[in-house]
């Protein structure tokens, strides 16, 4: 039992680390600029992913054994894209500003590469409770990276950071020390590519280090192995 | 004219990837090299012009029938069964091209850039052809651009001294970025 709860942890930790779909397999990245431009739209993105990839990754799960293989792939993508347009319809209803930042990329999640992906890679292969663990660690993953990303980009092109609540558009959280120095190209198409870009060799050289360290520990452990083996 | 001015404007200035930052998914790992660059552009030019008009078509009798919030479901698959009918066509009577491009067409179904074009035309009237055109044509076109333009950039990232974590993605990202802000720079051409 204990094991079994540690692999559905390690499901989600493998979304969030080691398969990060935006800074490590580098997947869906068309929403990433738009829902990086401030915190506000990064919180957005991240839950409608949120929703859309838990239930379609739950949906092929427990169909998966009905769908004839040749037509599996407009199956998916007819069963994601209904779900986009239920979130889209909910999000334009209870939070239409959001809706309207986030603009077309909200029906293009239809079209992003971590949903068709995951539900083949994963889904189809995978039980139903796998497949929601899967889900909500691919999309925390997303949402993670997003913040940080968001953070850099909102900070430096506003001068600061802003928290609304999206059902009611209230200000929660305002802090802008830096206003005189904001640096406006950093909230457009620029800064987005700039950003991604740092984000992701940094958090490749994190996972280098730590990848570069377990290496040197399996290699000294072998060295104190060696011996006794010749010993023996 | 109106013709005129959306094609250079959707090809240049609103940029499908520099602007409008869509289809990076294929553009990063398609511009590796010159060749597999053009196949994919020419690819996405038939592609997209073709799905285009017919989404722009179809709109208008989702108006008619009241029923708009299908647009999503119905752009998806009019572009996916393109996507399938060129493959078969190709393959049969012109298998010259679909060897050239065949691996390329699979990829565009999943690509965003061709649903944003879908999606984007239904914000034009019926009166407005010309620009209906010029977007069509214009949006692929650029995409084709950047992803030729990108190529000769990557063939000269791979003999740079770069930090071995920030090699491949992350330094074409800043390189893109760097693209996107001189093609700002053709904001004032029109």
């Amino acid at each position: 039992m204990n094991k079994l709860k540690k692999s559905k942890g390690k499901i989600i930790l493998n979304g969030i680390f080691s398969e990060n779909p935006i800074l490590s397999l580098a997947l869906g990245l068309c929403p990433v600029i738009v829902s990086t431009q401030s915190i506000d739209n990064a919180i957005g993105m991240g839950a409608a992913i949120l929703i859309v990839l838990v239930l379609s990754n739950l949906i092929v799960s427990l169909i998966k054994n009905f769908i004839p293989s040749d037509v599996r792939i407009p199956v998916y993508i007819v069963i994601i894209a209904s779900l986009v347009t239920c979130v889209q319809l909910l999000m334009e209803a209870y939070t239409p500003e959001l809706a309207a930042a986030l603009g077309e990329f909200l029906p293009l999640i239809t079209v992003n590469c971590i949903i068709l992906g995951r539900a083949e890679a994963f889904a189809a292969k995978n039980t139903p409770l796998d497949s929601v663990m899967d889900a909500i660690g691919m999309s925390l993953g997303f949402f993670l990276a997003c913040l940080v990303i968001a953070f850099f980009r909102e900070f430096l092109g506003t001068g600061g950071l802003v928290l609304t609540n999206p059902f009611t558009t209230e200000t929660i959280f305002s802090w802008h020390p830096l206003e005189a120095y904001a640096i406006p190209v950093m909230i457009q198409a620029t800064g987005g590519f700039m950003w991604i870009g740092i984000i992701m060799g940094l958090f490749n050289m994190l996972l280098m280090h730590s990848n570069d360290k377990k290496a040197k520990k399996k290699k000294e452990a072998a060295k104190v192995v060696c011996p006794a083996a010749q010993k023996a | 004219m109106t013709f005129i001015v959306t094609l250079i404007s959707t090809m240049i200035i609103n940029n499908i990837i520099l602007a409008g930052y869509k289809g990076l998914c294929s553009y990063f790992g398609i511009s590796s090299n010159m060749s597999s660059a053009v196949g994919m552009g020419l690819a996405m030019t038939v592609v997209s012009f073709l799905s285009g008009l017919i989404c722009w078509g179809l709109h208008f009798a989702t108006i008619a029938l009241g029923i708009t919030y299908l647009n999503t479901v119905l752009f998806i698959l009019v572009v996916a069964s393109l996507v399938q009918i060129l493959e078969i066509v190709l393959k049969k009577f012109v298998p010259s091209l679909y060897k050239a491009l065949g691996i390329y067409l699979p990829l565009i179904t999943t690509n965003c850039a061709v649903l944003g074009l879908a999606l984007a035309l239904t914000t034009y009237g019926a009166a407005d052809w010309q620009a209906v055109l010029g977007t069509c044509l214009g949006m692929p076109l650029g995409y084709f651009l950047i992803l030729v333009i990108f190529s000769a950039v990557q063939d000269k990232l791979k003999l740079t001294t770069t930090h071995r974590a920030f090699k491949g993605l992350a330094i074409s990202f800043i390189a893109t970025a760097f693209m996107a802000l001189a093609f700002v720079g053709f904001t004032g051409l029109l």
